[in-house]
């Protein structure tokens, strides 16, 4: 069961980075937005795993994504900074239930998982576009970018959240 | 020494975040001021197969319009070649020629980011080194930044650190190619003097000040002009001839005189001092 259970995440995260940098980095949507799937993964990793494993694992992740897109490491700085927060951004949706031993992310509402889903994307993209950009006198630009890209985002990990949804966990 | 070891254990989690963001934002800000970073890009081993592969794949569904282009510009060749008046025979020794040209294909492109860098097939095994220059048969590409064995990354024209010497068509008036990050089609020609006449529609090529390009390779045309902010030089908005969004196969240009140019030049400077 437990091997089991790593093995699923191992193999999520490679089919997740290559679903990025195959497909969703060509997409090129409107001739900017490319939508950030992988996402998914932390948004899906199990919430009672050791913290310090998550953000290596977040960071892992991130610095994967980067060696495909040439963009240095700022996929990593955006991954690891949600990956801090997410306990965070759970009690914020959740409330304090989210500790226990019974909580499961199928049994919250589903305005609850948008609202964490989009949680994460926003402050991701934030720390992505504002790394990308470089320069705070670009902050229209920012912002303009993080809600275009966002709501790619969202609507496609909805889709992909909806057809392999974690039933078992 | 206890309440230290304690306050470590306490906010592991968070010295851990910090650690890792320092990291990252080094390798950031390292290559904003400079060169890509020689490890962190994707010609490396793994990630040069894997997009391989996939290009592999991919390419089979424009094979038709990339024959189509090839042929187009094999048409262009015949054309001058039967047109050249004094028909002598034309010397193809390897020792006197000034440019080499490999061929190479795009395996991976992008063209969204404010830094774009193009991945291609071939690599310091098939002689490509950084530095070298890159053209489509439409137009300009980049300029090889890091190789691998087999595969090297090109940096785009579409990259706010590119900057190439260009100059427009039949004058001796340059410039140089910069990019505003904005338009994926339009590239910026800066330092043009005043003086200087221009109309819409110029073509602008590249410049013979460069020791990575030859001179006149078509980059694009003009688009519109205005003077900057001091008033003294036009920044031109340039419409590019490549699609940058579309590119197959390149040529990889190695001018045999560089490393001697470069050498002058710089015992010229420390000399100057």
């Amino acid at each position: 069961m437990v091997s089991n259970y790593y093995f699923l995440n191992v193999i999520r995260f490679i089919l997740l980075v290559l679903v990025q940098v195959l497909v969703f980095n060509k997409l090129n949507f409107f001739g900017f937005i490319n939508p950030m799937v992988y996402i998914l993964f932390l948004y899906w990793y199990p919430i009672k795993e050791n913290r310090a494993a998550f953000i290596g694992l977040g960071f892992l992740l991130g610095i994967a994504i980067d060696f495909f897109s040439d963009t240095m490491a700022i996929h990593a700085a955006s991954t690891i900074t949600i990956a801090y927060m997410r306990p965070a951004i759970m009690r914020f949706v959740f409330g304090v239930n989210f500790e226990f031993q019974s909580f499961k992310l199928s049994n919250t509402t589903r305005v609850q998982q948008i609202t964490y889903l989009a949680l994460l994307i926003i402050v991701h993209h934030l720390v992505f576009f504002t790394l990308e950009i470089f320069s705070l006198a670009n902050f229209l630009l920012i912002l303009k970018k993080v809600l275009a890209t966002g709501t790619a985002t969202l609507i496609l990990c909805l889709l992909f959240g909806s057809l392999f949804s974690v039933r078992k966990e | 020494m206890q309440q230290i070891i304690n306050f470590i254990i306490r906010y592991k989690n968070f010295l851990l975040y910090v650690f890792l963001m320092i990291v990252s934002l080094g390798f950031t800000i390292q290559s904003h001021s400079y060169h890509q970073s020689r490890f962190f890009n994707s010609s490396n081993w793994i990630t040069g197969n894997i997009l391989e592969t996939s290009n592999d794949v991919s390419t089979y569904f424009g094979l038709d319009t990339e024959n189509q282009k090839l042929m187009r510009e094999n048409q262009n060749l015949r054309k001058l070649l039967f047109n050249k008046k004094e028909l002598d025979t034309i010397v193809l020794d390897s020792v006197q020629l000034t440019y080499t040209i490999t061929t190479g294909k795009v395996i991976k492109n992008s063209f969204a980011d404010p830094r774009n860098y193009i991945t291609i097939d071939q690599g310091s095994k098939d002689s490509v080194a950084p530095d070298m220059g890159v053209i489509t048969s439409q137009g300009i590409l980049g300029i090889v930044e890091n190789t691998s064995k087999n595969f090297a990354t090109v940096q785009s024209i579409l990259n706010e650190k590119s900057n190439i010497n260009a100059k427009i068509k039949n004058t001796d008036h340059f410039g140089s190619l910069v990019w505003d990050t904005k338009r994926y089609n339009v590239v910026q020609l800066i330092d043009i003097p005043r003086l200087v006449p221009l109309t819409i529609g110029d073509t602008i090529v590249t410049g013979g000040m460069s020791s990575i390009f030859p001179e006149n390779i078509p980059i694009g045309t003009i688009r519109k002009f205005d003077l900057n902010t001091s008033q003294s030089f036009y920044t031109i908005d340039v419409a590019l001839f490549n699609d940058m969004t579309n590119i197959k196969n390149v040529y990889i240009i190695d001018n045999s005189y560089r490393e001697e140019i470069l050498k002058l030049e710089k015992l010229t400077e420390t000399n100057g001092q």
